[in-house]
C-alpha cells in the first residue's frame, strides 16, 4: 500500500489577486485553475466529433481570454474571470451560473 | 596594505566593543561594523580564496556586490557559506571562516591552481566532459566521472551544513501606496515627498541603517532618519531586501530579522519572505561602482575608490597608507581629498587627457595614464603604470593599496525583472532602465543620475508620478537628465596584458579572465547568454554586479560590434541570494501539508494501530498483536474477516449529501450506469467517467428520499469529485435545481465484514429485526439508531467479497459507535482490520481502486464494461468507444499468480513475454498482496489483450528496480468466490 502524494500550496510570491463577488478580493492561491471558458458543451448525446472538438481543439490565446476558475478554499463558486496571458491582468470577474451571478452582482 | 581605525571617523559606537572569531582567533570590532570594516580595523587582508586558482581575495567593495569576501558564518548546522562580509553585521560572539582553503585563506594548498591556470581556462569542465585532452579527445566521459568528484571538491565555495536547518522562517504579506526601494537621496526624497499626502508608504532598505550613500559622507548623521522618517508616517524596513518585481506590481522582499543578533530569541523567524502589493513603485536601487580588467587586479588591497570613502566616513577605517586611485571619471576626485586628508598619501592615475576640474594641489595626478599590473602575491607591493598613448614605457609607483573606478553601472535589476531591456547610454558607459509601462518609476543613480541633487530632484519627479498613480493631480516637472559629471567618462574597460595567460580579471567570483572571453570568442560563444554559460561570467551569487559589463565590452570588441549590439544577460529574481528556508517558510516538518484524521483516529491508536498515511488522512494500517509483524498482522487480519468478522476504518471515504428535484437526474447523468430508477433506500455502485471518456472514479450512491442521495467517493479522488459536480451545475447544467453539501467530515464510517457481521450488526442496533436479510437486502440502505439511540445509516455493502455492511454516524459520535461495534464483534472472535488487509481483501475479489483506475484506463479496460449502459447517455459516453479506446489489444484487467507458489513480487512489476524482457513489457501489475486463501503471493494488473490472450502462457515479471524477475501467468481477476456467493448470503 503506498501512500497518495498530494501537491502542496506552492510558497513562492502570489501574484494574481482575484476579486471573488462573493468573497472579496483574494489571492489566486484560494482558487484553482479550471479552463476556457468560451467552451460551450455539446449535449450529452451529441456525436462524438463534436465531444472531440470541445475537449481537444483550444485556441492559445495571447492577451485576454475568458477563463474559469474555481474558489476552491473560498465560497466553492465557479468563476469566469477575463485575464491577460501576458500581463495577467483581471479585466472581469463574475459567477458562473447566471442565476448567481445576478444575486452577487446586486450585492457587490 | 596596512588598514587602521581613525578617531573622528565613522559613524560606528565606539562605547560599544564586540568580539568576534575569524579563523578561529579572537578580535574585536564596533557595534556599527560590518564583518569586513572590522577585519580590515585588524588590519586582515587575505579574506578568502578564488573559485579555480585559489588566488589570495581581499575586501573589495563594502555591499552587495561583493565578490571577494565571501565567508562562512556560524558553525554547525547554522552555517551559513558565501556571505558577504561586506553586508553582515557585526554581533558579539559572531563565529566566521574563510572557505575554499586549505588548511586557511593565509596558506592554501589549492593555491597550485594558480599555476595550473592555462588547464583551468573558460569551458575547462565542458572540455573535460568530452575527454581528457589529447588522450581521450572526443571519446567521452570516462575521465569526467573519475575527476568529477575530486573537481567539485577542489573548485567548490563554502559548504552547506548536511545537518537540518534549525532556524524558523517565516511567510508575511503587506499592501501600501507606494513602495519605495532604497533610502538613498533619491529614495529618501520621494518617500517624504509623497508621505506629505498621507499615503501608505513603505520604505525598504537592505541595509542595517538608511542612507545609502549618503552614508559615505562625514557629514551625514543617520542616527535620527529612521525615526524622522517614521513620525512623518512612512513605513520603513531596514535590513529587508526588495529580491524580485512581479506581475501586477508585487515585490518580493526579504527582511533579516535575527542574522544580526548574538543569541536570538527563539521564537523569532531567523527571516521573513515578504510578498508586498504596491499601487506604485519607486525603485531608487542605487548603482554600482566597477572595476578595470588589468593584469592582477585581484591582490589583496584593491577596491572600488567608492567602498574605500564608505569605510573612511561609515567605518572610520583608513583602507591603506599609499594608496593609487586609477580612474576614467569624475567621481574619485572628492575620496581622494578625504583619504588624503585623514593621512593617506595619495596618487591619481586618470585615463584621460584633459580633466577640467580644479585638480587638488596636494595630490598627485596623473592624467593619460593607466594602470598595467600590480605587483605582489598576497598584497600590493607597487603598480606598473603606463601612458595612454604609449603602453611600452613603463614606471613602477610603489604603494599598499590600488582603488579602481572604471564607471558606474545603474542597479536595473528590478526593472529587468518586469522583461523591461535596458538601454545602453554611450555617454555614461552604462545601461539604464528602459521604457516602463507599469506604475513603476526609477529615481537616482539607478536611472543613471550621478549628482546628489538631480537624485534628489529625480525623487521627487518619482512622488509625483506615484501620486499621479493614486489619483493626484500631476505637476509639470520633468527628470534631471541622465549623468551629470563635468567631464565625460573615457572608454577604459581593460588594460591588455603582453604577458600570456594574463590576470586580468573580469569577474572575481568565478575568475573569469578577460583571456577566458576572447577563448570563448574563438571557441565559438558569441551570443552573450552562451558566453555566460561557457565562462561563468556573472554567475553566482554576485551575478555579475561588478563584471558584466566589462565582459560585454570585451566581447563587443572581438565581434567588432557595439555593446548594445551584442546586448546584455537578462535579469532574474533574485537581486542577491534567498535561502530556500525563507521560499519554504513554515512549510517544514509537520507543517508540510496538512494533516487529516479520522474521528476515531484516537480509538484505532488505543486499539493498538500501527498507523500510514494514505494521502493527507492518516489511517489504521495493521493491528499487530504481541510481536507480530505487518505482515502476520494482516494475514490473521485477512484470515479472520473471511472466517468470522473485522471492523475497520471507513471515514476517509469522500461524502456528498445530493439534493434536490433534480438529484436524480444529476446522478443519472454523471454515473455510467442507470441509476434513474433506483428506489428509495436502495444503494448502488457506479462508475464515473471523465469527458474524454476514461475512468474518473468510482463510488457508491444510496438514495435517501425522493429528492436526496448520499454519495461516497474515493478517498483519493474525493476533493475532485465534489469539485467536477459543482463545476457541471455551476457551468454546465445551470438549469439542474440541485444542491451539493460535502459531507466528508460530518460522517463517520465503519465496515463490518464477514459471514458474522449480520450478527454483531444485530446486536448492536436498536431493533434487530432491521438487519435482516429480507429487511436489509444486498445494497439496503436502513436509516436507524444504534442501541444506545444515536442515529445511524447502514448500507449493505461488500469491498471485501463477503456479507458486509458499512455503518456512518455523526462524527461526534464515532467513539461510540466503535465501541458497540467492537463489544460485539469480539464475542464473535472477530478483529479490527487495517489498510493492508483491507487491499489483500480487495485484491482477492479483484476490486480496483486509484492504483488501477490511474486516469488511463477506459470503463473496458478496467473490466467493468457492462456498467455502461447503452440505453443512456451520460458523461463520457460519447467519447469512451472513440479510435484507439476500441482496439483489441489494449490493456484489461486481469489476475496475476507466480508460477513457483514461494516468489512473491511488488507492485509496479513490469509484465512481458519470456523471450522479450525490454521496454513496457505487455502489462503491469499494479497491486500485490499475500492471499491467506489461496497461500501464496496474488497480483491484480493489466496486460495488452486481457486474459484471452495470454491464458495458460508462462509470462516474467520483471522489476527492475528492485533487480528482481520471477514466472507468471496471468489468472481472472476474480480469484476468491467469483459467482460473489458470499455477499450475497
Ligand atoms: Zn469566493
Amino acid at each position: 500500500m503506498n501512500g497518495v502524494l498530494v501537491p502542496i500550496q506552492n510558497c513562492t510570491v502570489d501574484m494574481i489577486r482575484i476579486k471573488c463577488p462573493y468573497c472579496g478580493e483574494r489571492d489566486h492561491s484560494e482558487f484553482t485553475y479550471g479552463g476556457d471558458a468560451s467552451i460551450k458543451y455539446p449535449a450529452l448525446d451529441a456525436p462524438e466529433s463534436e465531444w472531440t472538438k470541445a475537449i481537444f481543439f483550444r485556441e492559445n490565446i495571447r492577451g485576454m481570454q475568458k477563463e474559469t476558475w474555481h474558489h476552491t478554499n473560498g465560497c466553492r463558486l465557479w468563476l469566469e474571470v477575463e485575464r491577460s496571458t501576458i500581463t495577467h491582468e483581471i479585466k472581469s470577474v463574475k459567477a458562473c451560473h447566471p442565476q448567481i451571478e445576478k444575486i452577487t452582482k446586486n450585492k457587490s | 596594505m596596512t588598514s587602521v581605525r581613525k578617531e573622528k571617523y565613522g559613524k560606528i559606537n565606539r562605547d560599544k566593543v564586540l568580539g568576534f572569531t575569524w579563523d578561529n582567533k579572537e578580535y574585536f570590532g564596533y557595534e556599527g561594523d560590518s564583518l569586513a570594516s572590522a577585519l580590515l580595523a585588524n588590519n586582515i587582508k587575505i579574506v578568502g580564496r578564488s573559485f579555480k586558482y585559489h588566488r589570495p581575495r581581499g575586501v573589495m567593495s563594502c555591499g552587495v556586490e561583493e565578490s571577494g569576501a565571501l565567508v562562512t558564518i556560524g558553525s554547525g548546522s547554522k552555517a551559513d557559506p558565501n556571505v558577504r562580509a561586506t553586508t553582515q553585521e557585526l554581533y558579539s560572539g559572531l563565529i566566521a571562516k574563510g572557505q575554499n582553503a586549505f588548511p586557511n585563506v593565509n596558506y592554501d594548498f589549492g593555491g597550485i591552481n594558480n599555476y595550473l591556470s592555462r588547464f583551468f581556462a573558460a569551458g575547462f569542465y565542458y572540455k573535460t566532459f568530452m575527454g581528457l585532452p589529447p588522450f581521450e579527445w572526443g571519446k567521452g566521459t570516462g575521465i569526467w566521472m573519475i575527476f568529477e568528484k575530486i573537481i567539485r571538491k577542489a573548485a567548490g565555495m563554502g559548504k552547506a551544513s548536511r545537518e537540518p536547518d534549525p532556524d524558523n522562517y517565516e511567510h508575511a504579506n503587506d499592501f501600501c501606496d507606494v513602495l519605495v526601494v532604497g533610502s538613498g537621496p533619491a529614495g529618501i526624497a520621494a518617500a517624504q515627498e509623497v508621505a506629505k499626502k498621507k499615503l501608505d508608504v513603505i520604505l525598504i532598505e537592505q541595509d542595517s541603517i538608511l542612507g545609502g550613500n549618503n552614508l559615505s559622507e562625514a557629514e551625514f548623521d543617520a542616527s535620527l532618519l529612521h525615526n524622522q522618517l517614521e513620525s512623518s508616517g512612512i513605513r520603513v524596513m531596514s535590513r529587508t531586501t526588495a529580491f524580485g518585481v512581479y506581475d501586477n506590481n508585487v515585490v518580493g522582499a526579504l527582511e533579516r530579522v535575527t542574522d544580526h543578533i548574538p543569541n536570538p530569541n527563539s521564537k523569532l523567524p531567523r527571516q521573513r519572505f515578504w510578498t508586498i502589493r504596491a499601487k506604485h513603485i519607486i525603485l531608487a536601487s542605487g548603482a554600482l561602482e566597477r572595476h578595470v580588467a588589468f593584469n592582477n587586479n585581484d591582490i589583496p588591497g584593491v577596491m572600488t575608490v567608492n567602498a574605500s570613502r564608505h569605510y573612511l566616513n561609515r567605518y572610520g577605517i583608513l583602507t591603506g597608507n599609499n594608496i593609487v586611485i586609477t580612474t576614467n571619471n569624475d567621481s574619485v576626485y572628492q575620496t581622494a581629498l578625504e583619504l588624503q586628508e585623514a593621512g593617506s598619501k595619495v596618487t591619481i592615475l586618470d585615463s584621460r587627457k584633459n580633466v577640467n576640474l580644479d585638480l587638488p594641489k596636494e595630490i598627485d595626478v596623473h592624467l593619460n595614464t593607466l594602470p598595467f599590473s600590480i605587483n605582489g602575491r598576497k598584497k600590493i607591493e607597487g603598480l606598473d603604470v603606463c601612458k595612454a598613448t604609449d603602453k611600452n614605457n613603463k614606471n613602477t609607483i610603489i604603494c599598499d593599496q590600488v582603488l579602481i573606478s572604471g564607471g558606474w553601472s545603474p542597479i536595473v535589476n528590478l526593472v529587468s525583472h518586469r522583461g523591461i531591456k535596458p538601454i545602453w547610454n554611450q555617454e555614461n558607459l552604462c545601461f539604464v532602465p528602459g521604457d516602463i509601462k507599469e506604475n513603476i518609476t526609477v529615481v537616482g543613480s539607478a536611472n543613471g543620475i550621478w549628482n546628489k541633487n538631480d537624485c534628489i530632484e529625480s525623487g521627487l519627479v518619482g512622488a509625483n508620478e506615484a501620486m499621479n498613480t493614486l489619483g493626484f493631480h500631476k505637476k509639470e516637472i520633468s527628470f534631471p537628465s541622465v549623468g551629470g559629471w563635468l567631464n565625460p567618462i573615457d572608454t577604459l574597460f581593460e588594460v591588455k596584458s603582453n604577458k600570456f595567460p594574463s590576470k586580468s580579471f573580469v569577474d572575481f567570483q568565478h575568475d573569469v579572465t578577460a583571456e577566458d572571453v576572447r577563448l570563448a570568442h574563438r571557441e565559438g560563444f558569441i551570443s552573450v547568454e552562451h558566453l555566460k554559460r561557457y565562462t561563468t561570467l556573472g554567475m553566482a551569487n554576485d551575478q555579475g554586479k561588478m563584471g558584466n559589463i566589462i565582459g560585454l565590452s570585451l566581447m563587443a570588441e572581438q565581434l567588432d560590434k557595439t555593446i548594445p549590439e551584442v546586448g546584455t544577460t537578462v535579469f532574474r529574481p533574485p537581486y542577491t541570494p534567498v535561502p530556500i528556508g525563507a521560499l519554504t517558510g513554515r512549510n517544514v516538518g509537520k507543517h508540510f501539508r496538512p494533516l487529516r484524521v479520522t474521528p476515531m483516529h484516537q480509538w484505532n491508536i488505543d486499539h493498538g494501530a500501527k498507523m500510514i498515511e494514505v494521502g493527507l488522512y492518516q489511517r489504521p494500517w495493521y493491528y499487530p498483536k504481541k510481536n507480530e509483524t505487518l505482515s502476520d498482522s494482516y494475514i490473521r487480519e485477512t484470515t479472520i474477516v473471511r472466517k468470522t468478522v473485522g471492523i475497520c476504518d471507513v471515514t476517509s471515504l469522500g461524502k456528498i449529501a445530493i439534493q434536490g428535484p433534480d438529484a436524480t437526474e444529476l446522478v443519472n447523468r454523471i454515473y455510467t450506469n442507470p441509476f434513474a430508477k433506483l428506489p428509495i433506500g436502495k444503494a448502488r455502485y457506479g462508475i464515473m467517467l471523465r469527458d474524454d471518456g476514461m475512468v474518473m472514479d468510482d463510488g457508491t450512491s444510496w438514495r435517501l428520499g425522493e429528492n436526496e442521495y448520499f454519495m461516497t467517493t474515493s478517498t483519493a479522488a474525493a476533493a475532485k469529485v465534489m469539485s467536477w459536480l459543482e463545476e457541471l451545475l455551476q457551468t454546465r447544467w445551470t438549469d439542474l435545481k440541485v444542491n451539493l453539501t460535502s459531507v466528508s467530515e460530518q460522517w463517520a464510517g465503519a465496515a463490518i465484514a464477514g459471514p458474522k457481521s449480520r450478527d454483531v450488526l444485530s446486536e448492536c442496533v436498536l431493533d434487530s429485526n432491521e438487519i435482516s436479510n429480507q429487511n436489509l437486502p444486498f445494497m439496503g440502505v436502513l436509516q436507524t439508531k444504534l442501541k444506545d439511540g444515536t442515529p445511524c445509516r447502514v448500507v449493505r455493502i461488500s469491498f471485501s467479497g463477503e456479507l458486509a455492511y458499512e455503518m456512518y454516524i455523526e462524527s461526534d459520535y464515532a467513539h461510540g459507535m466503535m465501541d458497540i461495534l467492537w463489544e460485539s464483534a469480539k464475542k464473535y472472535d472477530g478483529c479490527l482490520y487495517g489498510l493492508e488487509a483491507l487491499g489483500a481483501l480487495r485484491v482477492e475479489k479483484g476490486h480496483v481502486t486509484a492504483a488501477e483506475l490511474d486516469g488511463r484506463v477506459t470503463i473496458d479496460d478496467a473490466g467493468l464494461g457492462k456498467m455502461a449502459s447503452t440505453k443512456k447517455s451520460y458523461i463520457g459516453s460519447a467519447m469512451r468507444k472513440r479510435g484507439v479506446l476500441n482496439a483489441d489489444d489494449r490493456e484489461m484487467l486481469v489476475g496475476f499468480f507466480p508460477i513457483n507458489e514461494k516468489e512473491t513480487f511488488n507492485a509496479g512489476t513490469i509484465v512481458c513475454e519470456k523471450n522479450n524482457i525490454q521496454g513496457q513489457g505487455i502489462g503491469r501489475i499494479t497491486s500485490v498482496t499475500h492471499s491467506p486463501e489461496l497461500g501464496h503471493w496474488i497480483g491484480i494488473g493489466y496486460v495488452n489483450g486481457g486474459l484471452d490472450s495470454w491464458k495458460d502462457v508462462t509470462l516474467v515479471g520483471a522489476d527492475p528496480v528492485r533487480n528482481k524477475q520471477m514466472e507468471i501467468k496471468v489468472v481472472s481477476p476474480h480469484m476468491i468466490d467469483p459467482e460473489g456467493k458470499r455477499m450475497y448470503a
